[in-house]
């Protein structure tokens, strides 16, 4: 049986464990808020980009590129991003249960983030290329991983793209989730959507002039318009993970608070067991002196 | 008629710059550009260099790096993925920045870092351009 000494200790221990899962649970609090922040401020540039392309896409003639073209699926490629550290869950471990579903033969895969990298080599997956990205992705390492992508892409090794990521829901709740980033079919009902808006609006149709050239500035603004989609998946990854990571520490300190209780509650117990004890054995001998 | 054109200035991180100006200047892939209001609609691609509005008598100017513009009789839609606005160039932390950078160079780097080093020295190098250009 356990001392009052060992209980003591036991309790100073899980109370650093508390304090620091208290930190980890703030921190992850606030990266959050940023993350979410940096997502919002995005929104227009999505709108104004799209709304571009649109325009120049209806401009631009028969306008074909391979980025948007449509293939016959028979590799498959995935980014898989994930969280550099773990304490966050079961954030991972749905997203690598989506993953599963994929034929290991047929597709390849990006990794980014630690534990992608890590889930994928163990899996023994076709592992393409890994990447890692801060908490606050910067748009360069957006522009490393979709210039990856659109190589894969446009050699023809692979016939789709895809983004496996944790979509954010609310902060409570974060769902793995597949999103097909090449080809860039969302640029045609893009499209359809601003020419259901002009019509709506009466509004007659303007005739671009492009310079250097059509097909430069459709280069250009695919680029641009890949680059920022996986930009806003990280972000969203991110701010999943800060969430996740948030409410699994809010947990844990709970549980530490609880045991903390309990394991006070046992050593009072003892401490007034010993004393009663102290008592009866001064009582007793009293007794026998007398 | 329209007198004035609506510019904006959009990166992924934000709105950098939206106002009504009267003349818009940019740097297009294949020269200076000037836009005045009814300008004929047109979608360019843009070098490094500064987008000068004129408002009146007062004049912006902001570092665009690359990007496009779309423009349009009423409005100048500039997409960038830097952009920063004269007023809140910092002239001391640019030199650092460029100082930074080219130590940055003199390291042995993977191609990658090198491209990074050297985009962080020329945006640099523009702002620190631009603020010494007024006097």
């Amino acid at each position: 049986m356990a001392s009052i000494r060992d209980i003591r200790r036991r309790i100073r221990s899980v109370k650093g464990t508390a304090q620091i899962t208290k930190a980890m649970q703030m921190v992850a609090s606030s990266k959050m808020r940023k993350a979410q922040q940096a997502a919002v401020n995005g929104r227009p540039f999505a709108e104004l980009a799209g709304e571009v392309m649109a325009h120049a896409t209806g401009d631009a003639g028969d306008f074909s590129h391979p980025l948007i073209e449509p293939r016959e699926v028979r590799r498959r490629g995935v980014i898989l991003v994930s969280t550099d550290k773990g304490l966050c869950g079961a954030l991972n471990s749905n997203l690598f249960r989506e993953v599963a579903r994929y034929d290991a033969a047929t597709t390849s895969f990006i990794a980014v983030g630690k534990k992608a990298g890590q889930f994928l080599a163990r899996t023994r997956r076709k592992l393409v290329a890994e990447f890692g990205y801060h908490d606050t992705p910067t748009y360069g390492e957006c522009q490393a991983i979709s210039r990856c992508a659109k190589e894969l892409f446009l050699n023809g090794e692979v016939d789709q793209i895809e983004v496996v990521y944790s979509r954010f829901v609310n902060t409570l709740s974060q769902k793995p989730d597949t999103r097909l980033v090449l080809p860039m079919g969302d640029v045609t009902t893009a499209q359809a959507k601003v020419a259901g808006r002009a019509a709506a609006t009466g509004a007659t149709a303007t005739d671009y002039l492009f310079e250097p050239s059509a097909p430069e500035v459709m280069e250009v603004l695919l680029a641009y318009l890949l680059d920022f989609q996986i930009a806003q998946l990280l972000l969203e990854s991110k701010a999943s993970e800060h969430s996740a990571r948030m409410v699994a520490m809010k947990n844990a300190t709970e549980n530490a608070e609880q045991l903390i209780k309990d394991l006070t509650l046992e050593s009072n117990k003892m401490r007034q067991a010993s004393i009663t004890k102290e008592l009866l054995e001064i009582a007793t001998a009293q007794m026998a002196i007398s | 008629m329209a007198a004035t054109l609506k510019l904006e200035i959009v990166t992924p991180t934000g709105r950098v710059y939206a106002n009504d100006v009267d003349l818009v200047t940019l740097p297009g892939r294949e020269g200076e550009m000037g836009i005045l209001p009814q300008h004929a609609p047109l979608i360019t691609l843009m070098g490094t260099g500064e987008v000068v509005a004129r408002r009146g008598t007062q004049e912006d100017r902001i570092l665009v790096t690359g990007g496009f513009a779309e423009i349009t009789g009423q409005r100048v839609a500039i997409l960038t993925v830097f952009a920063t606005d004269e007023k809140a160039i910092d002239e001391a932390g640019a030199e650092e920045a460029r100082r930074r950078a080219e130590a940055r160079l003199q390291e042995k780097l993977t191609p990658e870092e090198t491209a990074l080093a050297q985009a962080a020295l020329s945006h640099s190098l523009s702002q620190i351009r631009i603020k010494r250009r007024g006097r």
